[in-house]
């Protein structure tokens, strides 16, 4: 809140524009950005320059991207304080591994509007902004607590909820030790105890991280249609997006109950894929466009893959699709080209009008990788995906979950080296606050609850 | 009506354990003290267990000790038994815990305030309070003697409209059937300060030669007895035992028959009873599936039978608590003296108090102790020593004096008494310091001795031992640094005997004393006998082991004051800021924070509130420079 740390954020509209840029301010910038940086050594130049170089992950050696980096040193910056900007390839995926990578080094995700608050805190705007500060404080605020109770509902709330639950009962275990040491009822609590406790929050925190490596809990995306005539193998498309585990796929209720959504990252790229599975079996697929529901699928999709049967002739259904589907992002599949072309790829190619066509055989395992190109061909090419809010929410939970888990792990170090359970509950207790900083639940009153209702104590 | 009885600097009006320490620290500043109580054989009388200390409050009297207050001398001088609780666990959370002998406690106590210099004591009923324009002057008693001061503190603890419940008897009292305080209690009302029902309780004390002590378990002090106080020199020898024995089923049969006989449980009662302190009843009903539950015979005095029986608090009718007692392990054929009962009383949502103790209502007026609602003997004492320093640093116009909540358990509690509040009667746990580490028994002189003597509650003398023990710990951990350890056939004995791993080469001493298993002694035994005292050496030890974990709390504190230190302007307008969320902005409104930092405590003032605030201040600081 008052400014010790370092603060990053993207501060270009995500997938907006050729350039993304990732802005880091406070007294670490320099530093957090060295890290990464293989250019020239960014302590020794001068303010105010411009440097060409990777961002490569020293540990993993993992490139991120080619970038520009400005060095701006205080106090003539906009902050006022130390400021790096770096400036990556445009679209999804470099700028947002940049901004996890600095995270990752000790900067903290700013908070809405900071870095002006910053500004104003350092005397660099003048009095008549101020209201106008508070007003982004406050609007930001909004948006970004909206969107973060939207992705918090299911199941991604109830798993920190338990592991949070699994922590305190833990935690509560060894301050009844500690505050009544002579409450014979429950057994002290062992070193060896509380490392099984947390090895198996840690396994959690784990596999939470590894999905979210994946991108599948980025809960926004961009809305994507699959629409095809039955059997067509739209199931299967889904599928092969979504990728081995289907159990942490969301279904999410209370929308309409026969459209499936899920959630899949493509190379970085969040797509929230929508379903017409259950309103696709009965009746055909032109029929179907009359239903309120499914134009409305269409109307509200950012992008629509259409997906056409290589073994079936087009349909006069397939062309008033074609019709329905101008002006909007959409790309076409060809699928089973396993079997038999009975296809008028000619038409097709007429048809679409320069929209990508993809050929797969599903069943097969092959096209993907195209399709996978093709979507990220589109995005990188595309305006409007403006939902820069979800994704740094996203980020912001992805970083609170390797704080948790980083202070989990002190843990765990200490508990080898049989520190006194005591101090070790420092990490345990951290680890605990990030993962209550997630779904909003941070009070303390909460241990003081739960050491009351777990126990019984009294004089 | 009332005469001019007389006129004094600070006036407290209580003798508990809020009352002395107020009372005590306020005269030792040089300040005119007046203390009036209800009974001048009650001076900080337990009304409920004869015992002091345990985890976190322990901390709170070598604190209070160390700013110069009077717990822990006389506890130190009238304990029957003296423990070291969590011996086996970290150094932050050990904590003494000293049984007293009650009535031995009450004489040292009145002898110690009778005999300070600057405070006149005497026994009266306060009944109401004197304010001219919202500020308070006096207090007036019953007997029409009017008592002027400009400072005045009320450590009434549970008198106030007291009520004892017992089975189904009811009758207005004050704890141990002493006179209850009515008046008073109107007119805080009338003066416009909220009141609140709390509820505590207390078990039933039997005859020490009715127990049968073979049935039992013996609880027995340490054999290396140390004391509270940083001034204490001769430790207390003859300890009396305690005794550990059990309910059992037929407790619980019992209580459950009767259940409806409870004052408790029989819709009498109205105000909140503490979590941590539950009746027996209590805990059988909520606990349902535990066979049995502990019971502590703890021995009130040395020069009485009474045993306090901890564990059967009560308010069941007086025969329930025969058949309860009498079927404990032991108490068989025990004679109860007095029966346990609850006690329902008035006090003040803290909420109305700045961080001083001064409430915000009236200018002039101090509250302390369990009148704010919390519990325990040594949560009153820090209260009652910081409103006794703030009153008199008013009456001077000088700078309040507040600890934060790295600096100590005072501070915590008292931090979370004003900004938080209490739904139920407040007790101090460790788990309610976010800086626990820091705020340890062996460190409690480290971190306020300084402050005690820039207030003139230390003298000089205890005052440079004070600073001959830090350059002591200063030059110890120099010394162990230049210490180079050579690999030899004896420094590797003396590892492996201490089961630790050899060395692979030389080493500072100072980092062979980070290994958790390595002790100051061990240290001693390759390098020679230090000079230093045994507590130089274990802070020394302390420090130096557990080094990391003390920076990583540093770190947060640094944050911590960061925010403290921003603070907010007295005359702000909250209703002047219109981005601030409405909940929030009725909570500042309420608590009145005086720093960024206390505001971002208060319930549901969230961070995007604070930075709002953050700049509206900054804006009104510009403004300023402006004009």
């Amino acid at each position: 809140m008052i400014d010790t740390d370092t603060i990053a954020a993207i501060s270009t509209p995500v997938g907006e524009g050729a350039i993304s840029i990732v802005r880091l301010s406070g007294p670490e910038a320099f530093q957090i950005a060295n890290y990464f940086f293989t250019g020239v050594e960014l302590s020794s130049v001068e303010s105010h320059t411009f440097h060409y170089g990777k961002i490569k992950h020293p540990v993993s050696g993992e490139i991120a991207d080619e970038v520009m980096i400005s060095i701006m040193k205080a106090p003539k910056t906009f902050t006022c304080e130390d400021v790096v900007e770096i400036n990556c390839h445009g679209g999804f995926v470099s700028v947002r591994r940049i901004l996890e990578m600095v995270l990752e080094k000790g900067a903290r995700l700013a908070e809405p509007g900071e870095f002006t608050k910053r500004a104003f805190l350092n005397g660099r705007i003048d009095l008549s902004q101020a209201e106008a500060v508070m007003d982004v404080i406050e609007s930001k605020t909004d948006q970004a607590m909206n969107v973060a109770l939207h992705q918090l509902d299911g199941r991604l709330s109830r798993l920190i909820h338990q592991l949070r639950q699994q922590l305190i009962e833990t935690i509560a275990h060894v301050e009844v030790n500690i505050d009544y040491p002579e409450y014979d009822d429950v057994e002290e609590m062992s070193h060896e105890m509380m490392e099984e406790k947390s090895a198996y929050v840690l396994e959690e925190i784990n596999k939470l991280l590894e999905v979210a490596k994946q991108g599948k809990i980025l809960r926004e995306g961009i809305k994507t249609a699959i629409i095809g005539r039955p059997n067509v193998g739209k199931s299967s498309l889904m599928n092969a997006l979504v990728q081995e585990d289907r159990a942490i796929v969301t279904e999410i209720p209370g929308t309409t109950r026969d459209i499936i959504e899920e959630y899949v990252n493509v190379r970085g790229i969040p797509l929230q894929l929508v379903d017409t599975a259950g309103i696709r079996e009965t009746k055909d697929i032109v029929e179907k466009m009359g239903v309120d529901r499914s134009r409305k699928i269409l109307e509200e999709a950012d992008l629509v893959l259409f997906m056409l049967n290589n073994n079936e002739t087009l349909t006069e259904d397939d062309r008033t699709i074609f019709k329905t589907l101008e002006n909007m992002n959409y790309i076409v599949l060809v699928n089973k080209v396993d079997l038999d072309n009975r296809l008028d790829i000619e038409e097709v190619n007429q048809l679409t009008k320069g929209h990508a066509v993809i050929t797969t055989s599903l069943v097969h395992d092959r096209g993907i990788d195209q399709l996978e190109t093709a979507l990220s061909d589109l995005f990188f090419n595309t305006e409007g995906v403006d939902n820069d809010t979800a994704y740094v929410s996203n980020v912001r939970h992805i970083h609170l979950l390797k704080q948790s888990k980083t202070a989990l792990e002190e843990a765990r170090e200490a508990l080898e080296l049989a520190v006194p359970l005591d101090m070790v509950q420092i990490d345990v207790r951290r680890s605990w606050e990030f993962l209550g900083e997630i779904v909003g639940d941070t009070a303390s009153d909460s241990l003081i609850d739960q050491l009351f209702s777990q126990f019984c104590l009294g004089k | 009506m009332s005469f001019n009885a007389g006129e004094y600097d600070v006036i407290v009006v209580g003798a508990g354990h809020a009352g002395c320490e107020a009372a005590s620290a306020a005269a030792k500043m040089g300040a005119k003290t007046l203390m009036l109580t209800l009974n001048l054989d009650m001076i900080a009388f337990m009304p409920c267990n004869p015992s002091l200390g345990g985890p976190a409050k322990g901390i709170v009297i070598r604190e209070v000790d160390a700013l110069g207050g009077v717990m822990g001398k006389v506890i130190d001088e009238t304990s029957i038994q003296m423990r070291m609780l969590n011996t086996g666990k970290g150094p932050a959370v050990r904590a003494l815990r000293a049984q007293a002998d009650k009535p031995l406690y009450i004489q040292k106590m009145k002898d110690l305030i009778e005999n300070e210099e600057n405070l006149t004591l005497k026994q009266a009923m306060v009944n109401n309070l004197i304010i001219e324009d919202g500020v308070c002057k006096g207090v007036v008693t019953e007997t029409h003697a009017a008592y002027y001061a400009d400072k005045v503190i009320i450590t009434t603890g549970t008198f106030m409209r007291g009520k004892v419940l017992l089975g189904d008897i009811e009758y207005e009292s004050g704890p141990n059937n002493q006179r209850v305080s009515k008046a008073l209690s109107e007119n805080l009302e009338e003066i416009g300060l909220d009141m609140i029902r709390f509820k505590t309780g207390t078990p039933p004390r039997v005859n020490s030669h009715t127990i049968d002590y073979s049935q039992t378990e013996i609880q027995p002090g340490d054999e290396k007895v140390q004391g509270f106080s940083y001034e204490t020199k001769e430790y207390q020898r003859d300890q009396i035992p305690c005794w550990l024995t059990h309910t059992n089923e037929n407790t619980h049969k019992v209580i459950n028959d009767n259940l409806t006989l409870s004052a408790m449980y029989s819709g009498m009662k109205r105000g909140t009873g503490p979590r941590y302190c539950p009746s027996i009843e209590d805990k059988i009903v909520r606990f349902h599936d535990k066979p049995k539950h502990q019971v502590f015979l703890e021995p009130e005095g040395k020069d009485t039978e009474e045993v306090y029986v901890q564990g059967l608090s009560t308010s069941l009718p007086e025969y329930i608590q025969h058949d309860i007692v009498r079927s404990v392990p032991g108490l068989e054929h025990a004679e109860m003296m007095r029966p346990g009962y609850a006690i329902e009383y008035d006090s003040i949502p803290p909420t109305q108090l700045w961080p001083t103790l001064e409430t915000k209502q009236i200018a002039g007026l101090f509250t302390a102790g369990q009148i704010n609602g919390t519990s325990g003997y040594e949560e009153a004492a820090a209260q009652g020593i910081m409103a006794g320093i703030n009153a008199v640093l008013g009456l001077r116009g000088e700078e309040p004096f507040i600890l934060d909540r790295s600096e100590s358990y005072i501070g915590v509690l008292i931090d979370d008494l004003v900004t938080k509040g209490t739904r139920e009667p407040y007790r101090l746990l460790t788990s309610r310091a976010e800086y626990r580490l820091l705020l340890r028994h062996d460190n409690a002189d480290i971190r306020l001795t300084e402050h005690g003597y820039q207030l003139g509650l230390i003298n000089q003398e205890r005052y440079n031992r004070f600073t001959n023990k830090l350059s002591d710990i200063d030059d110890g951990k120099e010394m162990l640094f230049k210490k180079i350890i050579k690999v030899s056939d004896e420094v590797q004995n003396i590892l492996t005997n201490a089961r630790s791993t050899p060395l692979k080469e030389a080493v500072r001493a100072y980092d062979l004393l980070k290994r958790p298993e390595i002790t100051f002694q061990v240290i001693e035994q390759i390098i020679g006998v230090q000079s230093f005292a045994e507590e130089v050496k274990e802070q020394i030890e302390i420090q130096i082991k557990y080094q990391g974990y003390i920076n990583k709390a540093n770190e947060q504190v640094e944050k911590m004051l960061k925010m403290e230190s921003k603070k907010i302007p007295q005359n702000i307008d909250y209703d002047d800021i219109d981005s601030i969320a409405f909940e929030a902005k009725e909570k500042l409104k309420k608590i009145k924070p005086i720093s960024i930092g206390q505001a971002s405590r208060i319930a549901g003032v969230n961070p995007a509130d604070i930075s709002i605030l953050l700049v509206y201040i900054e804006q009104g600081n510009i403004k300023r420079k402006a004009e």
